[in-house]
């Protein structure tokens, strides 16, 4: 096991002008599981790539366990991966599959067989070893993947997208023991996916890519309660983070939807010396609640759709214009058309520059 | 001629089995039946009726049925010498067009700078008959040819490299012109097969640390498999059938089965004996096809 | 009031980061310049004996008598190829060859699409025995038809003639060209033909407004397939013909007695056409041989 440290890597694909990656730099320490998420083409995958050595960057460097790995090949720097597509190999065995890593490293057989009957036990594929990839389903190949790589040992475990092929139902459950199993070994782990939920759920810390750059990185309820830009907010987060258009007066009031609450301190200092600040304000569906209309300390606003999700009721409500997602308690009984007052959580608020998109903080 | 469940197995992802048709229904079962009667027919006059009367032709003599023809075709003085150098080549040849088949395939996949030339300029004598590869490397082994004049430059004596009493020069000149025509056959269904590969494969190896011939041999050549299968069935039979380049390299002095059928034929106008030998040819090529099925299936019991 | 920070890169134990090793690299660089070595020698062995044979085809008959040769062309001259398409039966035979071509490659097409098109959208019985036959015949040496068919040529009075060697050479293009076109179809979606049919096309309407379109290119592709065998294919047709031969066969049956630069001007007619027909072919190649050669 060792730590990461990847410094100010830029990378270019042949044939592209757009940075894959732009000066990215990471520490990852010793037995952290950490997430790249972002969105498709936001440079998570090359990220992986160049610490795997399936790419190597124009520039910066990476290195593991204090050793410079940059520019070696994958066979050198003594990794494992799970790969998106599992890439198990279909014409090994699935005992074979698991062992190849230790083959190559010519571990003596008795101790290689050792391994493998652990790893097999651990994902409970002691029955199908000797079995061919093609006689398997997608889920226990998506196993064979994961064996494999925990048979090796090596410095750090790296996944991409592991669970992206697997239906939504089998994915819940591996998640789990994915968790469970990455936890009892301790390994560094470094895990690229798109999908937030898996991001937080498994996460030491989270690294929230965005066109080549990471846009924040934290621990994943920071990321989740703090986001550091628009960004993050609006790509962490099911339904993502509302965003209004408002203003803080010079006279410290917060007005959005042509209506006016109070502003918090740092944000009317900041007003009253500038004379006026526009913001960006940032609200979760489930920090809104739904009143009566006209009730003190809420916003007017109109019950668009009402969308019953089981767990909660999700409403599409009209804020002067601006369209939110509201999250309410499935009990609450609304109904479209339906005129109600919202309630912000004045501790959910969160403001964003306009400009900048960044988030501003006392 | 290769299995035909085999494509399968070079498939990118793993899947179920090949997507089938849709079960039949009558009224398409009857289309169908109309669609492909022309091509049946076809092929039945053609390749049918001409197999039988072949065999009966090959049989044939004045009194009914016969071996003399047999007995005439291996009394001929050529016809085991032709034997032995089509087996030579094949034998010598073969494994040379693999190897350097297999390298050229994994020259291009590296993508080197220009590599779209290369495959062009690579695939080139795919198109190129045997007669005319015969003539194009005779401007080389000529007397008064390329090669020869180049040992004249440097001051050493030219060498009569298809004379009939240098056999190992004039196999040589023939394996070359085979192997520079045949070889892009072998390259091109090679290149076919490793595209039908997905990458995850070799750099999963890479990642568990395989080094470049650790790959080729545990990931790469197993997973090519059906492809070299195909090629290497298909070439040794078509390697049977080379006559032109030797015919036109070295006359008569280079004699190979199929070369022999020809002269039999318009030289000596028997066709009985012509017969006689087309079917050693068939015989001779459904054996090997059949023997590298029965010898590729044998090691192969992994379902995909 | 500050912008929240980003790219915290504060690491329990942070150490500080080695020395980029650049070896590997240079690693890397050699090899690409050995990968560049192997592939420009190879293009030299497959290369050369083409500029060879064109050399030698557009040199004067002086010229090709000197030694040793020269390997530039510095004498450049159309005397040879003259000489050589005034010989008897040379222009006969190449206008043969483009004849027998043409009439091959429609031929195979008229019969092979259709059953090409069985092939991919039926599962109809019989279907997998019909592929294994036309994977059977593929594999039949074409001596093996050669000679029976010129007897029964003769009988018919075909013998001599360019149906004799069309009918040859479709017999022989045939399996391919099914096989092809059933793997041209397989790649246009089905749903394609349905959504056409749903919106009133009748079976053969569908057929010919969407599929085809759609399917012609790989069906080019079959096509300039089945002009090139036939226009190298020698055995068949020197054996099938007397006077109507093609321009293989007329360079093959004069072999023994003609000089050597009628033999270099009619190899390299010979291997213009592959220059060419790989040039227009080359993006297909690997999908052609890798689909359906199986």
């Amino acid at each position: 096991m060792a730590d990461i440290s990847i410094k100010g890597l830029h990378k270019t694909y042949p044939g592209s002008t757009e940075l894959a990656t732009n000066n990215v730099s990471l520490e990852v320490a010793e037995g952290e599981f950490m997430v790249l998420l972002g969105p498709s083409g936001c440079g998570k995958t090359t990220l992986l790539r160049m610490v795997a050595g399936l790419d190597f960057p124009d520039e910066g460097s990476i290195s593991i366990g204090g050793r410079d790995v940059t520019y070696l090949p994958p066979q050198d720097r003594n990794l494992s991966m799970v790969f998106q597509s599992y890439a198990v190999f279909p014409h090994r065995k699935v005992r074979t599959n698991i062992g190849f890593g230790l083959v190559m490293k010519k571990v003596p057989r008795d101790e290689l067989e050792k391994k493998v009957a652990w790893a097999a036990d651990l994902l409970q594929l002691t029955p199908y070893l000797d079995r061919y990839p093609a006689q398997l389903s997608g889920g226990q190949r998506q196993r064979v993947a994961v064996a494999r790589a925990i048979v090796m040992d090596a410095d750090v475990l790296l996944m991409d997208e592991p669970l992206s092929n697997l239906d939504a139902l089998l994915r819940l459950d591996f998640r789990a023991e994915l968790k469970k199993i990455v936890q009892q070994l301790g390994s560094t782990t470094l895990y690229v996916t798109h999908d937030q939920v898996e991001a937080m759920s498994l996460s030491d810390r989270v690294a929230v890519m965005k066109k080549g750059q990471i846009a924040q990185l934290g621990h994943p309820i920071t990321v989740y309660e703090e986001p550091a830009d628009r960004f993050v907010g609006g790509f962490i987060g099911s339904p993502p983070m509302n965003f209004l258009e408002g203003r803080v007066t010079q006279q410290g009031a917060l007005e959005v939807a042509g209506q006016s609450t109070d502003a918090p301190e740092f944000l009317a200092r900041s007003a009253a010396r500038s004379g006026g600040l526009p913001v960006m304000v940032g609200i979760r569906a489930e920090n809104i609640y739904i009143e009566q209309r006209g009730a003190p300390g809420t916003l007017d606003a109109t019950v668009d759709v009402v969308e019953p999700l089981g767990h909660a009721t999700l409403l599409t409500v009209d804020l002067g214009g601006q369209v939110i997602k509201v999250q309410v308690a499935s009990t609450v009984r609304v109904s479209p058309a339906e005129k109600v007052g919202l309630r912000f959580d004045q501790a959910a608020i969160r403001f964003f520059d306009t400009e900048t998109q960044l988030g501003l903080t006392a | 001629m290769a299995a035909p469940d085999a494509p399968a197995a070079a498939r990118p992802r793993p899947r179920p089995a090949a997507p089938r048709g849709r079960p039949p229904r009558k009224s398409s079962t009857s289309a169908a039946m109309l669609l492909i009667a022309p091509s049946i027919v076809f092929m039945t006059l053609l390749f049918g009726w001409p197999m039988v009367s072949g065999v009966l032709q090959a049989f044939g003599g004045p009194e009914g049925l016969t071996t003399a023809n047999f007995s005439r075709m291996a009394q001929d003085p050529y016809f085991w010498s032709s034997v032995g150098n089509t087996l030579l080549l094949i034998v010598v040849m073969i494994p040379i067009q693999f190897v350097l088949a297999l390298a050229m395939a994994l020259l291009i996949r590296a993508k080197p700078r220009g590599s779209s030339v290369y495959f062009y300029i690579w695939a080139i004598p795919l198109a190129v008959s045997d007669l005319a590869a015969g003539l194009v490397w005779l401007t080389v082994f000529t007397d008064r040819g390329y090669l020869n004049s180049v040992l004249a430059s440097v001051g050493m004596e030219p060498v009569s490299w298809l004379a009939y009493d240098n056999y190992a020069s004039m196999f040589m000149a023939v394996l070359i012109a085979e192997v520079w025509r045949a070889t892009s056959l072998v390259f091109v269904i090679v290149v076919a097969g490793l595209q039908s590969i997905p990458k995850d494969y070799e750099e999963a190896a890479s990642v568990f640390g395989a080094g470049f011939w650790d790959r080729l041999f545990h990931v790469t050549l197993p997973l090519l498999r059906p492809s070299l299968q195909t090629a290497l069935i298909l070439r040794t039979i078509l390697a049977f059938q080379t006559f032109a380049v030797a015919l036109a390299l070295t006359g008569q002095n280079f004699p190979l089965v199929v070369g022999e059928t020809y002269r039999w034929y318009t030289g000596l106008q028997d066709a009985n004996v012509a017969s006689a030998l087309a079917l050693v040819v068939m015989a001779v090529s459904m054996v090997t096809a059949i023997g590298y099925l029965k010898l590729l299936r044998d090691q192969s019991e992994a379902p995909r | 009031m500050s912008h929240a920070t980003t790219n915290k890169t504060t690491s329990p134990e942070s150490r500080p980061q080695p020395e980029v090793d650049r070896r590997p690299l240079a690693r890397q660089r050699r090899n690409r310049i050995l990968l560049q070595v192997g592939c420009v020698l190879i293009t030299l062995f497959m290369a050369l004996p083409i500029y060879l044979i064109a050399l030698s085809a557009t040199s004067s008959r002086a010229a090709l008598q000197e030694f040793p040769l020269s390997f530039i062309p510095n004498n450049f001259s159309l005397e040879t190829m003259e000489t050589f398409l005034q010989s008897t039966g040379i222009l006969g035979g190449l206008i043969n060859s483009i004849q027998v071509g043409i009439f091959t490659l429609l031929l195979s097409l008229i019969i092979g699409v259709p059953a090409g098109y069985a092939v991919a959208r039926f599962a109809f019985p019989g279907r997998d025995p019909y592929q294994l036959f036309l994977l059977f015949t593929r594999a039949l040496p074409i001596v093996v038809l050669s000679v029976p068919l010129a007897q029964l040529f003769l009988q018919t009075g075909l013998y001599d003639s360019i149906l004799a060697v069309v009918l040859l050479h479709t017999a022989l293009a045939l399996p391919t060209t099914i096989l092809i076109t059933s793997s041209v179809f397989l790649g246009v979606p089905r749903d394609v033909e349905e959504a056409a049919r749903i919106f009133g096309c009748s079976p053969v309407q569908a057929f010919l407004k969407v599929v085809m379109p759609m399917a012609i290119p790989g069906i080019a592709a079959a096509s300039i397939f089945t002009f090139v065998m036939s226009w190298n294919e020698v055995l068949g047709a020197s054996i099938l013909t007397l006077n109507q031969r093609t321009l293989p066969a007329q360079v093959l049956s004069s072999l023994a007695e003609s000089p050597l630069a009628y033999r270099f001007a009619g190899g390299f007619l010979l291997v213009v056409p592959a220059l060419i027909f790989i040039f227009f072919m080359r993006r297909y190649l690997t999908n052609m041989w890798g689909s359906t050669i199986r």
